[in-house]
Order: structure tokens, then sequence, then C-alpha cells
């Protein structure tokens, strides 16, 4: 079985995130950029299925700017055997995404695919979604657990107030939960080593797809500053300020 | 040999992430154990750390010089004593049999070298011999096929660990410098080498020395580095400069830690009304700080790339060494003075920080001795082409 993972290149979870001065969107010159790390999770779930025997090739696929090719090497220094860059400098929205992986689904033809369940740019939560509803497939998202056996996906998910089991025919989509594994670190041989596995260059144009922006972003706007907090004198004051004043026991 | 950045900085990216996410947070339990748990030693195997310098087709990644000093700039971010553990693998433990030694002796112990299956290390110093190291008294006398060692190594980095030595010993008594030295690969388990109790040092708790003794040990002769008798004290120096780059490098990234925690410390940290950072005495060491740190940073990528390109090295490998690490000292004591009060309590690290750093001013050639390198450079020079 063939699993196809897609990859978002975003800004890194350690960058204090600025807002750009016009309120058009976040300043991403001269900052680092990583993989999206629910995205890191599902390379390393799909990683997984390959070391026990039930995934025969991990492919991995990213749709953005050209330098999308190094979240595509992380990937394959963790492990997957290959890459796909779906190159354009149209900002993408989740839509589009989508139906570009459609396209790509088609052309690979996967018996799974598994998906970070949301970006941390973002937060949009609806590629994985998107995708299994233009497919047709069924899906299983925020996933915590996984099992493929017979030709059956069996996924644990996180859900309010506990976990919910599924049983899944394939093909199938899953999006990833942060519980699902801890991605290992690529060893520095293997990331020499990604340098020689391939990434197929295509576009949106020649997967037939129009990625034009459905959205429009009005304004973007920093978070508003904390409050300085206030010290109490005993445990008392405590419970009586959260009971009166905050109303939360 | 890496050579292309997207691959550099995705695998410098993965240092500088483990480096944060598993090192950072084990340096004060390594501090107060003075041992690095087992899981993160295997850890570090696993990532491939022990092989960085080691040549492709030995199993390791085969860096160059100035690939290796960016690792050792990010390695520099948390406590010395981790890089130490691997670091004697990629440098002076291993490098006089890549430098010098016969494909057999190569094909014998690189592989094991750069998987961290076997730990090396680099006995050259003794009680008597220090900053003069060609007058160590440690001796190999040949018996058919086999030299037998006597003497005592002192400070050997590494030792309570190490599965292998290379060993500077007087194979010529009748020439007392240089020329009569050799160099040879001990086993650890060869019967006559006794390793001593670890030292209790200043610092860099977590990495370990100890003496190294010989008593009639007996060294088979094809573990004659090189295989030709006399050319030890040359390999030794060979060893020595790119080993004095690498703790440069290693300052580089130490200094740069110091300099992000008193930076942190100085946003934070509020007196009269308002962060210490925007009091213009604490901002000139800030400013001092940085500047140095960028000099010395500058110096060890010329002297890397230098040695790339095949140069004699001595020199540059030299002032690098001297630069750096004077200059780490200066901005730990900085470092120590922004934190105030705090800069001397435990908590904080700061203070281990602070002694942990001392000791790049002694080890691989005093300040000193680099001093009187440098010097014999220039007079050297201006007599051949004055």
């Amino acid at each position: 079985m063939k699993i196809l993972v897609p990859v978002k290149r975003v800004v890194d979870y350690n960058v204090k995130i600025r807002v750009k001065p016009d309120g058009s969107g976040v300043d991403t010159a001269n900052v680092k950029m990583s993989m999206n790390p629910f995205d890191e999770i599902a390379v390393e779930e799909a990683i997984r299925l390959k070391e026990a025997g039930v995934a025969s090739e991990v492919v991995a696929v990213s749709c953005g700017v050209a330098q999308c090719q190094e979240t595509l090497r992380a990937a394959m220094a963790m492990g997957a055997d290959r890459g796909i860059l779906v190159q354009t400098d149209v900002e993408l929205q989740p839509l589009a995404v989508a139906k570009l992986l459609k396209a790509v689904v088609e052309k690979e033809q996967p018996g799974l695919v598994i998906a970070g369940k949301q970006a941390i740019d973002d937060d949009a939560n609806q590629t994985g979604q998107m995708l299994a509803a233009l497919l047709g497939w069924p899906q299983a998202t925020f996933a915590s657990k996984v099992v493929v056996t017979d030709g059956k996906l069996t996924v644990t998910r996180e859900v309010d107030g506990g976990l919910e089991t599924l049983e899944l025919p394939l093909p199938a989509v899953i999006t990833t939960d942060l519980r699902l594994n801890e991605p290992r670190f690529a060893t520095l041989p293997n990331i020499m080593k990604a340098k020689k596995k391939p990434i197929d260059t295509l576009t949106p144009e020649a997967l037939g797809v129009d990625v034009t922006p459905r959205l429009a972003t009005l304004k973007v706007e920093e978070p508003p500053k904390r409050k300085a907090g206030v010290m109490v004198g005993s445990v008392d004051e405590l419970i009586e300020k959260l009971r009166n004043e905050a109303k939360v026991i | 040999m890496v050579r292309d950045q997207e691959t550099l900085s995705l695998l410098l990216n993965t240092v500088a992430r483990f480096v944060r996410e598993r090192l950072v947070p084990a340096e004060a339990e390594v501090a107060r154990t003075d041992h690095i748990p087992e899981e993160i030693v295997a850890e570090m195997r696993r990532l491939g750390l022990f092989g960085l310098t080691i040549p492709e087709e030995y199993g390791g990644m085969g860096l160059t010089m100035e690939e290796e000093v960016q690792v050792y700039f990010e390695m520099g971010h948390t406590s010395p004593a981790f890089r130490s553990y691997f670091g004697t693998n990629c440098g002076i433990g291993s490098q006089a049999i890549v430098i010098d030694g016969t494909p057999e002796q190569k094909a014998r112990y690189l592989p094991r070298l750069a998987s961290g299956e076997l730990i090396g290390s680099f006995a050259l110093t003794e009680p008597g011999a220090g900053s003069d190291a060609a007058s160590l008294k440690t001796t190999a006398v040949r018996e058919g096929d086999h030299y037998v060692l006597n003497g005592t190594k002192r400070f050997i980095t590494n030792a309570p660990e190490a599965g292998i030595f290379t060993v500077m010993a007087r194979t010529d008594p009748m020439k007392k410098g240089a020329d009569g030295i050799s160099a040879f690969i001990v086993e650890r388990d060869t019967p006559g080498l006794w390793v001593g109790p670890p030292d209790v040092k200043m610092g860099q708790r977590g990495a370990h020395t100890a003496d190294v003794v010989f008593e009639n040990c007996r060294v088979p002769a094809e573990n004659l580095i090189g295989g030709v008798e006399g050319q030890g004290f040359k390999t030794a120096m060979k060893v020595l400069d790119k080993g004095r780059i690498a703790i440069a490098a290693t300052a580089v990234g130490v200094a740069e830690r110091m300099l992000q925690d008193a930076l942190r410390y100085a946003c934070e940290r509020e007196q009269f009304g308002k962060p210490i950072a925007e009091f213009q005495l604490v901002q000139a060491m800030l400013a001092d700080s940085q500047a140095e740190i960028y000099a010395a940073r500058c110096m060890v990528l010329d002297a890397a790339r230098r040695r790339d390109a095949g140069e004699n090295v001595n020199l540059q490998a030299a002032c690098a060494k001297m630069f750096a690490t004077e200059m780490c000292g200066r901005v730990a004591d900085r470092a120590v003075q922004i934190h105030g009060g705090a800069g001397y309590m435990a908590e904080y690290g700061i203070e281990r920080f602070y002694r942990d750093v001392r000791l790049f001013r002694i080890y691989e050639g005093t300040t000193q001795i680099q001093q009187l390198v440098i010097a014999r450079n220039l007079i050297r020079k201006e007599k051949l082409y004055g």
C-alpha cells in the first residue's frame, strides 16, 4: 500500500509571530520556516506503517512556493521515499489545496492519505476533511491511534469527553492529533541521503486546478496584550475571588 | 561532506532542535549527577554525531571543517559536556588515525568510532609534560612484534569511557625532543593499561578526565600509527591544529548561549522602574559581547575554510583558539555580572557556564602557548621572506 502525506511549510513553532504594520498578514520575511508539527506526526505515522510492513511506499507532497522543497527534504530525511512539489506563488487556501491533493491522489492512487489535523499558521482544520469529501472517501480526523488490519482501518479519535473508535474501509483519509506519536529526529546520515531522493515538480495548471483564492483577508491583528495579574493573600481570598469575581467555581 | 546549503541547513536545524528539546532540559541533571543519561548517549549515537568527521567510506559523514564548526556553534548552545562526549570521536580521539593511520588501522577502528560503539581518547599530556609536550617521558620499547609501553598520562579526556587511546610515547630515548616520539593505538583491555578514578574538576561535570597508566603494556607493532617511528609528535600537532579550531567553535557557541541568557534576563529583570536592558551600562556589556562573538565566529569560519582548502593553518588555528576562548571568558564574566546576585546562584545556570568555559583557555594548548605559536609563525616568516 502506498501512503500519501501532505506536508505544509509554516513559520517555525518557536518563532514569535509578528503582524505586518498594515494589518494585511503575518510578516514572514527572514523568519525561520519548518514543517507543520501535525504533518511531522503524519510523516512519522506513515513511516511506522512502512516499518511494520503495512505500507510499501511513503510519498510526501507539498503545495506552495519553491522553498517547500526544503519541507519535502525534511520529510524524506525522516524516511519518506520521494516527494511531489505542486509549485505556485499564489496564496493557497484550504479548498485549493484539497483540490490539488485530489488531483495528486488520482495520479498516485495511494491506499491511504495521512494529513495533519490542521496547520499551526492559519489553524483552518479543513484540508483533510475537504479532500475526503472531494474524493468521496471515508475519513477519520484527530486520530490518536491507527491500526491497519486486512484492508481495514481502525482509528481511535480524540473527541470532547473521551475517545471514539471508528472502523473504515480503505482507501481513506486520516488526520493526526498531537498524541498519535512522537516524531523522530532525522538522523544526520539520513539527512545526507535525502538529497539523493527524487522530487517531482508539478503545477496547478498541469493538474487542471484553479487555485484562485475564494476568500479575502480583511485584517490581521495582534492578540490583545495580557493584563497584569493580581496577587492574593490567602487561599480563602483566592476561592472568594474565583467564586464571586471570576464566577468559575 | 554536505556542500549544499539546503542539506546543511536541514542538518544544522536538526542539531539545533536536538540541543533545544533534549540537551538543554537535561543540563541541570547532568551537572548534578556528573553523568550523561544513557538514553541521551543512545540518541546521540543514533543521530550520527560520533561520526561527523570520519570519512564516508568508514561509516562517518566526512564533514568538512567548515561544516563541522557550524555543528559546534549549535552544540555550544548547551553544556559543553555533551559535545565533549562525542567530540573526541570527531576530533582528537580519531584524527590521528584519519590523518596518518595505515589503511588497516582505518578499517579496523574508524567504523566503530563513527557509530559511537567505541569511544576514542587522546593521551599526550603527562604529570611532567603539559605545555612542554615534546618532553614527554612515557617510553615504548620494541620487543619482537610488540612495543612495551611504560609511563603515566594525565587529565585524559573521556579516559573512563574510552575503548581506544591514541598514545604518544618515546621510541628513541637518544632523541630528547619531538623527533623521538611515536604515536600508538592502544586498546583499553590491553594488559598493563590502567585508568585512574575520574578527576574532580571545577566544571564540565558529565565530561570525565582521568590518569592513564602503562605498566609493561604490550602493544602490537601494527598499532604504531602510520607504521613509522618518530612521526608521533608531528601527528599530534596536526591533530591539535584541527582540535583548536573545534574548541574555538565550541567557545563561540557557548558564548552565544550565555549572551542569550543574559539578554533574556536583562529584558525581564526590572530595576528603577524599567528593564535593566534599557540602561546603557548594561547595553555596553551586551554590545561588547555580541561584537566579540561575531569577530570570533568569523575567525573560526575563515580558519576552517583555509584548512579545507589545504592551507597550513597552524597560525590561524592558534589565533582563533586564543581569541575565541578568551572572548568566551569575557562574555561569561559579563553574563554573570548582568545577572547580578542571581548570576552567583546555581539556580540560574549561568554560574555553571562560567565554570565550564574556564577550561577553554587551558586545554588544547593554553592561551600562552597559542601566543608562542603565533609569534613563532610570524618570526619564521620574517626570517624566510623579510
